[in-house]
């Protein structure tokens, strides 16, 4: 064929595109097409695609779009993780003339897709996981304000992921740092795909992100249960709230950004240039806009989860509620005040950096004041230190020292000696380990039961928590005292033979990191295998305190039987303490949204419009476009999405629950 | 095992709805399409900040004075003026069921978006042609970016219009389509207010600088 035939159906993929020289990339490649296999084998062999396809891919459960968030998450979290044990290898091996074993090339985009992979493909689907689950059940809910609309961000957050997983073995990734910072992300200094892939990658997971946070205001606003005012939340729905608000709020900015820079790379513009006018330091201060709030995104949720957590795991009222709610609405709004922090070196004079000194100082006023309201909950609690409470106080130990760092990095001469050190990067995994995935780790033992019916195995579950948090504090303390001495981030290689030590520690600490990881799916495994004896037929394993513990676990598609009627916080302990009685008679049919494979679809096409634009495959892009729009306005033709439950199956479903709550006594 | 339903007779407290109705269908939709605008917004808001900060960075190139056309401003303006008029006119014939009058106002606020797209493109093309491209200078880019991004918005209006054109010709004035066209109205009105915003800050303060 004529090479502008070629270039015209494969725009620049070619052969060579393929990393057929890294023996490194190869290997990963056999081994994940291995259990690929493997996995796709299986799932035909015992004939599971229909059961995925109808009950899980199509579903517009919130549950079960709940759920899974939290495989990709956790899926997406192995391959970060591999990504940090390499860097974690390289920087404890390359030292006295030694290369290490991951040429440069390989090394920067190691380092990029790690931190890309982290923060929106493994800390955003856990945390929108948990919310999407937890809180229509928290608030009396039947289902989310847009059901279709959910189940399409899920799949456009997977189509994300897509992309950047195959970067890996079609073409490359960014090799510029997560945040991609031009000019050394423009087209003249990195002119191959790596980049466009991480734009598409982010574009298209972005777009659910956003309808995801849409759909989440609306249920909490306008889908509460009689009697449960703003007020009379739950915490995590509260945290959950402000959460959406700020994903509303900041995630356009980052589209917006990624947009420009895209047309600076394809059309050729100058937003971001050294010439023509263009501005680069315009880009680092658009994208910390969004950035510095999508760290109260990540973090705030978790911090509903350690309120839950604290409150029921002490049996008592969550101390402080309403200073609670406040100091998170304030979080919220202080967080679009600080950005500039990230850059203090930019060189925008005393009187700026002052101010943002000072505002990111005054956000830890808030933080403390949540740290106090724990503590006062713990405070003559009788305490049951159970996984989700273990993980609680790794928490509050753990986040008070990287908030504490936070504040010394707050002062802007200190932060110009401490900027892109590896001082910083220990400060943001303090506060981003030891805060959202902890808090993570909290949730998804804490809430397991409620979705699956049975607990999370202690014995590996607690084997899990001591090898992440000693782990945790192996791997990043040893970074603080690089950083004060001055070692800058992303390096490759070391010539002070004085510092190898402390990176070798750094490397063990992710070793334990990675036991941790390994016990963890362990636990999953042995949870499932014993899952008869780990049952939890109650509904309310932990003697809990909001009303997802009032449903059965896993609940039943339309939550709750009758619409529950609150009168006070803590609405299922006031429920249990009044003697509430379980309704037996008088069910109705319930109406509830219908599954639609719409949502995978469009995200399919999405997705497929993304590599076209990656690689200029102009006519895939443009046939995917068409198809989108033609999808999206075919969909918008079905006026029949709802469906009722028969009475029938209500009154089945509710007398097995029944039997089972009788055995159970 | 009986639980009392009554407050009134037994003093218990109610901790269910007995006898509930689902929240009507589309009960969210105007909080949700609200808050959609407030996130569409801020891609303006960005937009705007960044013609403000690049807006003067001609790199030796044309500046506004140079290059706009304010009698073709002002015509573009009072066709996007004037579809919202018939919008507004749309909505109010639907309001008493008129399908057909209802239709017509559709149908001439489509056309008056397409005569605003048709003139926009026609200023680009000119623009282009006289060498202002959107890679000549980072005033350009924005210039170029913040006006093309309104352009596309109001040209996805289009597409809607026709679709909700057809849907009310084959499902009539149903309550569904009926919380479409409001939805579609917002989103026309703010392209409209957005366009005010265009106009004063970059047409006139530009000429003006």
């Amino acid at each position: 064929m004529s090479p502008d035939l070629l270039k015209l159906i494969f725009g620049r993929l070619s052969i060579d595109s393929l990393p057929l020289h890294e023996p490194i990339l190869v290997g990963t490649f056999a081994v994940v097409a291995l259990g690929g296999t493997t996995l796709l084998g299986g799932l035909t062999y015992f004939r599971l695609w229909g059961y995925l396809w109808r009950e899980w891919f199509t579903s517009v459960d919130h549950k079960r779009i709940g759920v899974m968030y939290m495989i990709l998450g956790i899926v997406m979290l192995l391959r970060g993780f591999a990504d940090a044990l390499m860097m974690r290898a390289q920087q404890a091996l390359a030292f006295g003339g030694s290369e290490g074993f991951l040429p440069s090339h390989h090394y920067d985009q190691v380092f990029t897709a790690h931190g890309v992979i982290m923060i929106f493909f493994v800390a955003m689907p856990l945390v929108t996981g948990l919310m999407n689950f937890v809180v229509p059940l928290q608030i009396g809910a039947r289902d989310v304000s847009f059901p279709f609309l959910n189940n399409f961000s899920f799949w456009m957050t997977v189509g994300g992921a897509v992309l950047v997983m195959a970067s890996l073995f079609i073409g490359e990734f960014a090799r510029t740092g997560w945040l991609a910072y031009p000019p050394l992300s423009n087209i003249g200094y990195s002119p191959d795909v790596g980049v466009d892939y991480y734009i598409w990658g982010l574009q298209v997971a972005g777009v659910g992100t956003t309808l995801s946070g849409i759909n989440l205001i609306c249920t909490i606003v306008k889908l509460r249960c009689p009697g449960m005012t703003m007020m009379r939340m739950p915490v995590f729905t509260w945290t959950s709230l402000c959460t959406n608000v700020l994903i509303v709020a900041s995630f356009p900015v980052l589209t917006v950004v990624l947009a420009l820079l895209t047309l600076d790379r394809y059309v050729g513009t100058n937003f971001f240039t050294n010439d023509f006018g263009g501005s680069p330091m315009m880009y680092v201060n658009l994208i910390w806009i969004w950035g510095h709030p999508e760290v109260y995104i990540l973090v705030l949720p978790a911090f509903g989860i350690f309120s839950e957590v604290t409150s029921t795991f002490s049996g008592k009222r969550l101390f402080g509620y309403t200073s609670m709610v406040y100091a998170t609405v304030v979080i919220t709004i202080l967080s679009y005040l600080v950005w500039l922090h990230h850059f203090f070196t930019m060189g925008s004079g005393a009187s700026v950096n002052s101010f943002f000194g000072i505002t990111t100082m005054i956000i830890s006023i808030p933080t403390g004041a949540k740290m106090f309201n724990w503590l006062f909950t713990m405070y003559r609690g009788r305490i049951r230190y159970e996984l989700p409470m273990l993980w609680t106080i790794a928490f509050m130990l753990t986040f008070v020292l990287g908030g504490m760092t936070g504040v010394l990095l707050a002062v802007p001469p200190a932060d110009f000696v401490l900027h892109n050190s590896l001082f910083l990067i220990a400060h943001f995994h303090n506060v981003i380990i030891g805060g959202v995935v902890f808090g993570a780790f909290a949730g998804i033992n804490y809430w397991f039961p409620k979705a699956f019916g049975f607990k999370l195995d202690p014995f590996w579950g607690k084997l899990s928590f001591w090898f992440w948090v000693t782990g945790f504090y192996m791997a990043f303390m040893p970074l603080y005292v690089l950083g004060l001495m001055g070692v800058t981030r992303r390096l490759r290689v070391f010539d002070d033979p004085s510092l190898q030590i402390w990176f070798v520690i750094a490397a063990i600490g992710a070793g334990l990191v990675f036991l941790g990881i390994l016990s963890m799916l362990m636990q999953f495994a042995v949870s499932f295998l014993k899952r008869e004896q780990l049952k939890d037929v109650t509904g309310d394993p932990w003697d809990a305190r909001t009303l997802e513990w009032a449903t059965s676990s896993p609940p039943p598609d339309y939550n709750f039987a009758f619409t529950p009627v609150v009168h006070d916080n803590d609405a299922w302990w006031d429920m249990k303490k009044r003697g509430y009685q379980r309704p037996l008679t008088g069910f109705k049919p319930i109406h509830m949204p219908s599954s639609t494979g719409t949502g995978i679809i469009l995200a399919g096409f999405a997705t497929a419009m993304g590599f076209g634009l990656i690689w200029y495959i102009w006519w895939l892009a443009a046939a995917s476009f068409i198809a989108m729009l033609a999808v999206g306005i075919g969909h918008t033709f079905n006026y029949h999405r709802d469906f009722d439950i028969p009475a029938d199956d209500v009154i089945r479903a509710e007398d097995a629950r029944t039997k089972l709550l009788a055995g159970a006594k | 095992m009986t639980i009392a339903v009554n407050p009134v007779q037994t003093g218990e407290p109610v901790f269910y709805l007995a006898d509930e109705h689902p929240h009507p269908e589309g009960y969210s939709t105007s909080l949700g399409f609200w808050i959609y605008l407030m996130s569409d917004c801020l891609i303006f808001a960005i937009l705007f900040a960044t013609f403000g900060v690049l807006g003067a960075n001609y790199a030796a190139g044309p500046a506004p004075k140079d290059l706009f056309d304010l009698s073709l401003v002002a015509v573009n303006t009072s066709m996007l003026l004037l579809s919202s008029i018939t919008y507004g006119f749309a909505m109010l014939t639907m309001q008493q069921n008129k399908i057909a009058q209802t239709q017509m106002w559709l149908l001439i606020t489509g056309l008056f978006g397409a005569a605003f797209i048709g003139i926009e493109l026609t200023e680009f093309a000119h623009m282009i042609h006289e060498g202002a491209t959107p890679q000549r200078s980072a005033f350009l880019s924005a210039f170029f970016t913040l006006v093309g991004t309104h352009g596309l918005h109001v040209s996805c209006g289009l597409i809607w219009l026709v679709t909700l054109m057809v849907q009310v010709w084959r499902f009539g004035l149903i309550e569904a389509n009926r919380r479409r066209l409001m939805c579609l109205s917002m989103f026309w009105h703010f392209l409209d207010v957005v366009w005010i915003g265009v106009f004063t800050f970059v047409y006139l303060l530009g000429v003006l600088r």
